[in-house]
């Protein structure tokens, strides 16, 4: 009843093809973004925002960049951490080269380094497929890990190979307070995640998803896997390379290369197995849960005062997330947008039975 | 259907439990000492980092049994499971930076990785840092790092002191020219570390270094020691590993017969963990130590006596006095100390970040307060400052039988008139990228 | 650079790689029969390694460790048919490699939680002296692994070839309905061959666990294990083996002559890219079943 579409005509094409057709949506998504950037930095306390929020934007933006690739295109990657590694490098390397240039421009360039490195991984995906391709994406990630500790020039020639980014600062004004920081990831995450919307609503995301589902029916009838499969490639890539950068300057500071090593790639692909692959609002749900689960894992024995040790805990924390997995898997495989889609048609009707 | 339901209700429970969580604030007794405590009892670490664990929550147990606290405060610590991974470690620190009614008093991140990350927090938050004996080694310019205290000893002093033993087995530093040395090393930021020291020995005394990184986890290293023993046969071989890569090592060392007694280990690959799984193997293998092993000093008497006795001990009984827990028992002490110097200026009262960090600066712990504080045999006595985070330290090196570590060395002191320079070259460019002006340490008291 | 060195280093990659083997059947194993490409292998490696160790250390005589983990693994095999393949069947292929990650997440909790994360010695007699051929070093140990494996992969390749259990699997995995129309047993199926594999990742846990100590790193060995499988093909026993001679070998090799040129630490990458390339010219793996795809 409170989700009908009914007295809502659209009287122009544009607006028949906005994101949020429905009226509702369009407060919802409004009342969000009011939230997230007014509300939240507020009323949440450090903790949280250092913590909590700021990682979970970032990781939420690596996880849309793989969700391109693997959920709209259908190549499964296990390299996401190391793309994330290179646009962390890359802005680092940038930044000392050019230290005046904007932290923006920084980070688009550290992007377009990451697409440019994922375009020459991506390469095999047009011969290989499947989960051959996710063990050959297992080989970007190894190479480049390597790449970051023993190549001397992409670590700025440190002597033990950890490199400390400069401190964030946006037009002269310095960022370094967790409110600030959390303000400026979320804008860019904002922006890039509306520039994917848009992407997978026009012609890139449809011929990646026919790649996705058919590929040789979609070669046949005109689109070319070369373009589509490196496009993806590329574009992930570049969305998983500001993900590292951000990581980088926003959230650790000092970054070492087993950052972005293969339990980050792992991360990324629970998130958007649990959030839903195929879905932009899959990639924020997956990536909440993913932070907030281990943390509320660890906490739930505490409060309920149960007296296990931390290794218990930590065990059971395992366990809990392994089985949490298989659970979604089995309950909803297309994850927790699905989730939200169902709710969304349930209020269609609610509260009438039928 | 009903298998939506049952995510919807725990999805609604996380968010319920966070929103309670928010407001968690168990009641705090006024007069304690929060001391946190970063550990790894879980993962691929968790050998090594269970043992050190124990050493450090039952030497605070101690204090708290034996003496009623430092000076009447009790201690109250809380374990946080980092895993050694760098995101749980500064969620771990974000979480109980605040906790105890004047905040946490200091960190241990045991971890390299999570020492840099926090190196980055911690000064903002004014909370000091024990990286003792890892970490940042220029940390031990303590004009540009004030907040960071790598005591007892860095990679870089632990390098040249290793390099002094063997020159000393050889008969002499101009022994060691035409000498081979080789470096077995985790490939990561940790193994990297003391490169440069090895570098300039190499280049100072004529020896020929080779170094030859080993990738994490380092489960396969035939390749490695195929070419150390059988192509570049070095005289002496050093290890900086961590975790599996040590036993594997010091494993196909065995195999292919390169001999144990030229074969050591920082003192992070000196443990039992790192010698037990190799059996036999590993008999002979020595290893750099910055403390005894063993539970060879009164202390560990008052641990059986307080805490095992009456079944209060966090390991098990034999293992009381291994390497690692060791370790942990004497971080403990250090910042106890530390706390009991503050409270000497500050009052007999809880502690803040701060003051904490006066105590761990103008720490002085000599031969006699070793005694009374039941190490004797354990450590040598060091003394901190402002310029000087490390505190007087020495090393030595101990040998494994195949049950126990013996002590096969005097204890050896580095040669600060190479490492000092070194140190305070690389805490300069540090200071320089962070635009941090350097303490005048005549300046202050 | 002698050629008894460039010997020594290919015969110890070989031996080497053999130990990888061990590891890849047991993902073979489970993707020849039921089509699901196992993430939790290396966490089943670990937890048999752990079991056995565990319950040697109640002092339990050798045969009858071995018999009892065995049991525990077939329970294992049992507990996950039910509770992770049954509701999952006839899903996605990559929908039931999460749920495997999910298993090997599950495991590798669980097994620490009831052994212990502590480091075992794992000493069941195997001996680990160097030997000489002529100035050639090998080692025993590693020559033991290459019997060890040899005669497993012979006598499950025996097994799939011969009996109406391997042809029953054989089955299963081209078609998961299409076998249960002919009336064979899906479940009973699935668990016999997680059993199997169960049973190679015990023998691949106690050559390991013997290698480096029984602790949770043994758990890593899957992803050395991963260049072979993509080398020799996910569906091929006797791939696995030449898989894994061909990627020890190549990683050694390449570690000993290239490395030193690039810096060193290349063997983890090399394997992979080694892999990748013959994947480029085979995309099915040297052994491995043509991928047929029709529109």
């Amino acid at each position: 009843m409170l989700y009908r579409e009914v007295g809502q005509f659209k009287t122009s094409y544009a607006a028949d093809q906005a994101i949020f057709p429905i009226r509702q949506d369009r407060i919802g998504s409004i009342v969000v973004l009011l939230v997230a950037f007014a509300v939240i930095p507020l009323a949440a306390n450090e903790y949280w925002l250092r913590t909590l929020l700021t990682p979970f934007l970032i990781y939420a933006l690596a996880a849309i960049g793989l969700n391109l690739l693997t959920g709209y295109a259908g190549q499964v990657s296990l390299g996401t951490g190391a793309f994330m590694g290179v646009g962390a490098y890359a802005a680092y390397n940038i930044s000392i080269w050019l230290p005046s240039l904007n932290i923006i421009v920084v980070l688009m360039l550290a992007g377009l380094v990451a697409a440019g490195v994922g375009i020459l991984f991506g390469l095999p995906s047009l011969r290989i497929k499947g989960f051959y391709l996710a063990v050959a994406t297992l080989a970007a990630q190894f190479f480049l890990s390597w790449a970051f500790i023993r190549v001397p020039w992409v670590t700025h020639y440190s002597a033990n190979g950890i490199v400390t980014f400069p401190p964030l600062v946006l037009f002269g004004v310095p960022i370094t307070t967790p409110a600030g920081r959390y303000l400026f990831t979320l804008s860019i995450v904002a922006v890039l995640a509306l520039i994917a919307k848009n992407l997978v609503r026009g012609n890139a995301g449809r011929s990646w998803m026919a790649i996705r589902d058919m590929d040789i029916a979609a070669e046949i009838i005109g689109i070319r896997p070369l373009r589509t499969k490196l496009l993806a490639f590329a574009v992930s890539s570049f969305y998983c390379g500001i993900a590292g950068a951000l990581v980088a300057y926003v959230f650790l500071v000092s970054v070492e290369p087993a950052a972005f090593d293969l339990d980050r790639s792992f991360q990324i692909l629970f998130m958007i197995i649990i959030g839903g692959l195929g879905s932009i609002l899959g990639c924020f749900l997956g990536a909440a849960f993913i932070t907030l689960l281990p943390i509320f894992l660890n906490r739930v024995p505490t409060s309920l005062g149960l007296p296990l040790s931390t290794a218990t805990i930590s065990h059971i924390e395992f366990m809990t997330f392994g089985a949490l997995i298989v659970f979604f898997l089995i309950v909803e495989p297309h994850g927790l947008a699905r989730l939200w889609q169902i709710a969304k048609e349930k209020l269609r009707l609610w509260p009438f039975p039928h | 259907m009903s298998g939506h339901r049952l995510i919807v209700s725990l999805l609604s429970a996380v968010l319920a439990t966070f929103a309670l969580a928010g407001l968690d604030t168990a009641a705090q007794a006024q007069n304690e000492q929060f001391i946190p405590a970063l550990v790894y009892r879980s993962g691929p670490y968790a050998p090594n980092g269970i043992p050190f664990a124990n050493g450090f929550a039952d030497y605070l147990a101690l204090i708290n049994e034996r003496d009623g606290g430092i000076s009447g405060v009790k201690i109250t610590t809380e374990e946080c499971e980092t895993g050694y991974l760098t995101d749980r470690g500064i969620e771990c620190y974000e979480r109980l930076k605040n906790k105890g009614p004047t905040g946490a008093a200091v960190f241990n991140p045991l971890s390299t990785g999570i020492t840099y990350a926090l190196i980055e927090r911690a000064p903002a938050d004014h909370i000091p840092i024990v990286s003792m004996g890892y970490g940042r080694s220029d940390a031990a310019d303590g004009r540009v790092f004030p907040w960071v205290f790598p005591i007892l000893g860095t990679y870089w002093m632990q390098a040249d002191t290793l390099v002094q033993y063997v020159a000393m087995q050889e008969g002499g530093y101009d022994k060691l020219k035409g000498k081979k040395i080789a470096l077995v090393y985790h490939d990561s930021p940790y193994g990297k570390e003391p490169l440069p020291v090895f570098q300039a020995l190499a280049k100072q005394y004529g020896f020929e270094f080779e170094s030859y990184p080993v990738t994490p986890p380092g489960l396969e290293q035939k390749s490695i020691w195929l070419q150390i023993a059988r192509q570049f046969r070095p005289d002496w071989t050093f290890m900086w590993g961590w975790g599996v890569m040590n036993s594997t090592a010091i494993k196909e060392a065995a195999a292919i017969g390169y001999p144990r007694d030229h074969f050591i280990g920082v003192w992070w690959s000196g443990a039992e963990p790192d010698v037990i799984p190799a059996g036999e193997g590993a008999v002979g293998y020595k290893a750099g130590a910055m403390h005894a092993a063993g539970p060879v000093a009164p202390v560990h008497q008052d641990i059986f006596k307080y805490l095992y006795d009456k079944g209060k001990g966090a390991a098990k009984r034999e293992e009381v006095g291994q390497v690692l827990y060791n370790r942990g028992m004497i971080n403990a002490a250090l910042e106890v100390e530390a706390i009991r110097t503050a409270q000497a200026k500050f009052g007999k009262k809880p502690l803040t970040g701060e003051q904490v960090r006066w105590g761990l600066e103008n720490l002085n712990i000599d031969d006699q307060r070793i005694e009374q504080i039941g190490f004797d045999g354990l450590i040598s006595p060091l003394k901190l400052s402002c310029a000087d985070h490390q505190g007087a330290s020495k090393l030595r090196v101990q040998q494994w039988d195949g049950k126990n570590w013996h002590s096969i060395s005097d204890w050896l002191t580095p040669d600060q008139k190479l490492l000092r320079p070194m140190v305070e070259q690389s805490a300069e460019m540090y200071a320089k990228e962070k635009n941090i002006t350097p303490r005048d340490c005549s300046k202050e008291s | 650079m002698n050629l008894s060195f460039i010997t020594e280093v290919t015969l110890g990659g070989l031996l080497a790689g053999v130990m990888y083997s061990l590891v890849a059947l047991g993902f073979v194993l489970i993707y020849k029969a039921s089509g699901v490409f196992n993430y939790a292998q290396g966490s089943m490696v670990l937890f048999a390694a752990l079991s056995f160790v565990g319950v040697l250390e109640l002092d339990v005589p050798i045969w009858l460790a071995l018999l009892l983990t065995v049991a525990i693994m077939i329970a294992l095999a049992y507990v996950v048919e039910r509770l992770v393949l049954r509701p999952l069947v006839n899903q996605a292929q990559i929908t039931l490699f999460m749920a495997t990650i999910g298993i090997s997440f599950f495991l590798d909790g669980f097994g620490q939680e009831v052994w212990g994360s502590d480091v075992h010695a794992l000493n069941i007699g195997i001996p680990q002296n160097p030997i000489f051929l002529g100035s050639i070093l090998i080692n025993q140990f590693d020559l033991i692994a290459a019997v060890v494996a040899g005669s497993l992969v012979a006598a499950l390749a025996l097994f799939f070839q011969y009996t109406r259990v391997g042809r029953a699997l054989r089955a299963v995995a081209d078609d998961h309905q299409a076998a249960m129309s002919v009336g064979i047993p899906l479940k009973s199926i699935w668990v016999v061959v997680w059993s199997a594999a169960g049973i190679v990742a015990l023998v691949a846990g106690i050559m390991w666990g013997s290698k480096l100590g029984v602790q949770f790193s043994v758990a890593l060995v899957a992803l050395k294990a991963l260049p072979v499988l993509i080398l020799g093909g996910f569906t091929s026993i006797p791939g696995a083996i030449i898989g894994g001679l061909i990627i020890g070998a190549g990683e050694k090799l390449s570690e000993v002559f290239l490395g030193p040129m690039l810096g060193g630490g290349i063997e983890a990458w090399f394997a992979y890219m080694l892999a990748m390339l013959v994947l480029l010219v085979r995309p099915q793996g040297l052994f491995g079943e043509r991928i047929i795809e029709r529109v």
